[in-house]
C-alpha cells in the first residue's frame, strides 16, 4: 500500500468510527431513546439486528398473487405485455430455436445472437436453424440481438430476475437493441420474495450473484418533455419466451 | 453546489414570470399525480404498505450503526472497498482519489442526488477529468450547465424546443439539416452519443436507492438502464450513498420497492432494478474490476437525535413535489439547492442550516398533500412548522414580519384596545372600499396587494358578529325551551285521552320495501 492510500484509509477508518459513534449518540439522546438505543446493551441491540437479518421475514404480500400457477403465468404475461414486451409461448425446449428464428425474421433482425452459455442456454438444440449464428461472451456495441436465460419470473409486476456470472454476461442485458429472454414456466413465481428464495437456494445464504437484474420491459425514458420513448440506453424491444414443459 | 435558498423569494418571483418554465410545468399535475392515483387504485394494499415501509425504516434507523457495520462486512467479503465520508468535502476527496488512482480521463455517471449534494462533478472536472452524465434528463441539464429541478425528472423544466436547440448547439458535428423535432429522434441522438461515453469511460459512478445489509449489495432503480451500462462497462465502479439508504434484508427492499415506483411515476415497477455485489468475479466476462462504496454522513447522523429523524425515511420518490401546489407553480430551481419541494424544505435546512435555508419551510400552503402521499409517511407539514419555530427562535424571521407580529401580539393581549382599534379602523375601511368592494393598494400590505385585491371589510368586526350570534342562540334556546314546555303540557293533556289509531307504522314499512 502506498503512503497516500495508507493515510487515506486511516482517515476513512477515523471517519467510520466517528460516524457510527455519532449515530449511536444521537439515537440515545433522542426523546424516544432511539427505540432502545439508550436503554439496551450493545449485545442486545446486535442480537435484534442479527435475528432480523437471519429471519428473511416477508414483510408484505399482495392479494393479486394468491393464485394458481397457471393464473400466475397469465398475470406475468399480461404485465409484461402492458410494459410493451412481446411474449411467446413454446411447448418444449426443442422449440426454442425455431421460435427465436421466427421472431428475428418477423422483425427483420439479423440471424445472429450474442448469448450466454449457462446450462439451460447451452442445451438449446440449434440444428433446425442452420442460418442462425451465436457468439458467446460479453456483448459489444455491434451486437443487435442478445439472448439470456432468466433465473426466475415474478408475476406481481411481470419482472424477470437475471443473475450474472461466468456464463451469463450482464452486458447482454443492456447493449443490444433487442433482448430475448428465455424462462421456464416452472420458474415463474408470485412475489419478489419467492424469487429471492430461489436465488438463496441456488447461491447460498448471504451470497449474491455479482449482479441481479430485475427487468420488467424495454428501456424507456420520459425525460424529453414527459413523452414516453422506448430504447433510451438499453433494449428497445424485449421478447420473453416462456418454455412450458421441461 | 452553491445554495441560493436564501434568495427563495426572488427565485420564486422569477420562476412565475418565466414563460418557458410555466409551459414545461403545465403538464405536471395531470401527469405524475394522476399516474400515482391509478397505481394506488390498482393495489388494495397500498396504504398498508406505507405503514410497513415506515416501520422498516424506523427499525433500521434505530439500529443504523449496526446495519451499516453489517453492510460493510458483507460488502468487503464480496470484494468491495468501503469508504466513510463525514462531510461532502471528504466524499469528494475520496472519490477523486479513486479516480486519479484509476488514471481516469472520462467518468460516466448514473443519476445520483448525493453526487449533486456533494457537488462532485465540478470537483472532478477541476482535477482535469471529463464527467459524462448518462441519465437523459441529467445529460440535458449538464449541456445547459444547470442543476436538476426535480429529483426523479431532473429536466422536467425544459420544453421540447429548448432541448432541440441545445442538441443542435452541442452536437455540432451532426448534419444541421437533420430532423430533430420528435422526442424519438432526440432520444436516438442522445443514445448514440452517450453509448460512446459508456464504452470509453474509465470509471462509472452511480448512486444507490438501497444498501442491503444482509448481502452487502448496492441497488439502483432506473427506467433507462443507463446506471447499468455505467457500472458494467468501466473498469472501476464507485457507488456513492448516504447512511440512511441501508435496509436489513432483500425482503425489506422488496416491500419498499412496491412503494417506490408507484409513488414516483405511477409505474407498477421501474423497468430496471439492479442489485450489485462486489467487483467482477473469477471467470466473469464483464463487470468492473474494482468496486468502491462511499458512505456519506454529511449531517444526517445528527438528524437522528430529534424529530427530523423521520426525514431520513425518505426514499426520494418525488411524490411530495408532484403533489405540491407551490412546487407546481415555481418548479424546482427556485428552492435554490439540490432537493426541491416539501422534502427539500425540511431536508435542506437540516443539511445546510436554517440560516442558509430558512425561507424554504415558509414555501408551503400547509395543504397537507405532501404528507398524504408520502410513501414513508413523513409528517412534512409538522416538520416545516418546527423549522419555522426554529427560524423564529434563532432570530432569523424578517424584521418587518417581527414588528408586525409584536404589534399584533401586544394588541391581542389588550382586548379592549384591540376592540377599540378594530371598531375604529374596520368601518373606515369598509366605507373607503365600499365602491369597488376591494382595495388595490394599502399601506404596509404591498406583499398582498401587488398580486391580488384585498376585499374590503363588511363593516362589523368578528367580535361584534360573534356577540350577535351568541345573543341569537340564547334567544333561540329560550324559544325552544318555551316550545318544549308547551309540548309537554299538551302530552300531559293527551295522556288522559285514549291512544290514536296506528296508521303511521304500516306506511313506514311500505317505504322500506320500495327502497330495497
Amino acid at each position: 500500500m502506498s503512503k497516500t492510500s495508507a493515510k487515506a484509509s486511516a482517515a476513512s477508518s477515523d471517519a467510520r468510527h466517528a460516524i457510527l459513534g455519532r449515530i449511536k449518540k444521537s439515537l440515545a439522546q433522542s426523546p424516544d431513546g432511539g427505540r432502545g438505543a439508550a436503554t439496551q446493551t450493545d449485545a442486545q441491540r446486535l442480537a435484534t439486528v442479527k435475528a432480523r437479518l437471519a429471519a428473511h421475514e416477508v414483510q408484505s404480500t399482495l392479494q393479486r398473487v394468491a393464485k394458481s400457477p397457471a393464473q400466475l403465468v397469465a398475470l406475468f404475461r399480461s404485465f409484461l405485455e402492458g410494459q410493451s414486451a412481446s411474449v411467446i409461448d413454446v411447448a418444449k425446449p426443442a422449440d426454442i430455436a425455431a421460435a427465436i428464428a421466427q421472431y428475428l425474421r418477423e422483425n427483420n433482425l439479423p440471424a445472429s445472437l450474442r448469448m450466454g452459455d449457462d446450462g439451460y442456454l447451452a442445451a438449446i438444440d440449434w440444428s433446425s436453424e442452420a442460418n442462425l449464428t451465436g457468439r458467446y461472451g460479453a456483448a459489444t456495441d455491434s451486437d443487435a440481438v442478445g439472448l439470456s436465460h432468466a433465473l426466475a419470473g415474478v408475476a406481481e409486476t411481470g419482472t424477470l430476475f437475471l443473475a450474472s456470472g461466468a456464463d451469463n454476461p450482464v452486458t447482454i442485458n443492456f447493449m443490444p437493441a433487442t433482448h430475448i429472454i428465455v424462462i421456464r414456466q416452472t420458474d415463474i413465481v408470485g412475489s419478489y420474495e419467492m424469487a429471492w428464495d430461489r436465488i438463496r437456494k441456488a447461491y447460498g445464504d448471504n451470497t449474491m450473484p455479482r449482479t441481479v437484474n430485475m427487468i420488467s420491459g424495454p428501456s424507456r425514458t420520459g425525460d424529453i418533455a414527459g413523452v414516453l420513448v422506448r430504447g433510451a440506453h438499453g433494449p428497445k424491444d424485449i421478447c420473453v419466451i416462456i418454455v412450458k414443459d421441461d | 453546489m452553491q445554495a441560493t435558498s436564501r434568495d427563495f423569494k426572488d427565485n420564486a418571483h422569477q420562476a412565475i414570470k418565466d414563460e418557458q418554465l410555466q409551459q414545461a410545468l403545465s403538464g405536471l399535475p395531470t401527469g405524475f399525480a394522476a399516474a400515482r392515483a391509478r397505481a394506488r387504485e390498482n393495489l388494495p394494499e397500498f396504504e398498508q404498505l406505507r405503514d410497513i415501509g415506515r416501520d422498516i425504516k424506523d427499525h433500521t434507523l434505530a439500529h443504523l450503526d449496526l446495519y451499516l457495520a453489517e453492510f460493510e462486512r458483507r460488502a468487503i467479503a464480496a470484494g468491495s472497498q468501503v469508504h466513510w465520508a463525514a462531510t461532502a468535502a471528504d466524499a469528494r476527496r475520496i472519490i477523486a482519489d479513486i479516480c486519479i488512482k484509476a488514471d481516469a480521463k472520462l467518468v460516466a455517471k448514473g443519476k445520483s442526488m448525493i453526487s449533486e449534494e456533494i457537488a462532485l462533478n465540478e470537483h472532478l472536472i477541476k482535477q482535469g477529468m471529463e464527467v459524462a452524465e448518462t441519465d437523459l434528463g441529467e445529460y440535458l441539464i449538464q449541456l445547459r450547465g444547470e442543476t436538476p429541478s426535480h429529483i426523479i425528472a431532473p429536466a422536467i423544466h425544459l420544453t421540447r424546443d429548448q432541448i432541440e436547440a441545445d442538441f443542435r448547439k452541442a452536437h455540432d458535428r451532426l448534419p444541421a439539416e437533420r430532423l430533430l423535432n420528435e422526442p424519438e429522434q432526440m432520444v436516438a441522438e442522445a443514445r448514440a452519443i452517450l453509448r460512446q461515453k459508456f464504452l470509453a469511460a474509465d470509471v462509472g459512478i452511480t448512486g444507490a436507492n438501497f444498501l442491503i445489509a444482509e448481502t452487502g449489495s448496492t441497488v439502483i432503480v432506473t427506467n433507462e438502464g443507463n446506471g447499468d451500462l455505467t457500472q458494467s462497462l468501466a473498469g472501476t465502479h464507485i457507488v456513492i450513498a448516504s447512511i440512511e439508504k441501508v435496509v436489513p434484508t432483500l425482503e425489506d427492499a422488496s416491500t419498499i420497492l412496491r412503494l417506490l415506483a408507484r409513488s414516483a411515476t405511477g409505474q407498477e415497477t421501474a423497468t430496471y432494478t439492479t442489485f450489485s455485489t462486489g467487483p467482477r468475479r473469477n471467470g466473469d466476462p464483464d463487470g468492473p474490476g474494482h468496486c468502491h462504496v462511499v458512505i456519506l454522513d454529511n449531517g444526517r447522523s445528527e438528524m437522528l437525535a430529534g424529530a427530523f429523524r423521520d426525514v431520513l425515511r425518505c426514499i426520494r420518490c418525488g411524490a411530495c413535489m408532484n403533489h405540491c401546489p407551490v412546487y407546481n407553480a415555481i418548479g424546482g430551481h427556485a428552492y435554490g439547492w439540490v432537493y426541491p419541494g416539501p422534502i427539500g424544505a425540511v431536508l435542506t435546512p437540516s443539511l445546510i442550516g436554517v440560516r442558509e435555508a430558512g425561507e424554504l419551510p415558509n414555501a408551503s400552503t400547509f395543504c397537507g398533500r405532501c404528507e398524504a402521499v408520502c410513501p414513508m409517511r413523513i409528517p412534512l407539514p409538522k416538520l416545516m412548522r418546527k423549522l419555522r419555530e426554529r427560524e423564529y427562535g434563532d432570530g432569523l424571521t424578517p424584521r418587518s414580519f417581527l414588528i408586525g407580529l409584536k404589534a399584533w401580539a401586544w394588541f391581542a393581549r389588550h382586548p379592549r384596545l384591540y376592540q377599540m382599534g378594530a371598531n375604529l379602523v374596520l368601518p373606515l375601511m369598509a366605507r373607503m372600499g365600499a365602491r369597488r368592494g376591494a382595495f388595490k393598494w394599502l399601506p404596509f400590505a404591498a406583499g398582498w396587494t401587488s398580486y391580488r385585491d384585498l376585499p374590503s371589510p363588511q363593516g362589523r368586526t368578528f367580535q361584534k358578529l360573534w356577540a350577535q350570534q351568541l345573543q341569537q342562540d340564547q334567544d333561540q334556546e329560550q324559544e325552544q325551551e318555551q316550545e318544549q314546555d308547551q309540548v309537554q303540557q299538551q302530552n300531559r293533556l293527551l295522556a288522559r285521552q285514549p291512544p290514536p289509531e296506528q296508521q303511521a307504522s304500516t306506511g313506514e314499512a311500505g317505504s322500506h320495501g320500495e327502497a330495497s
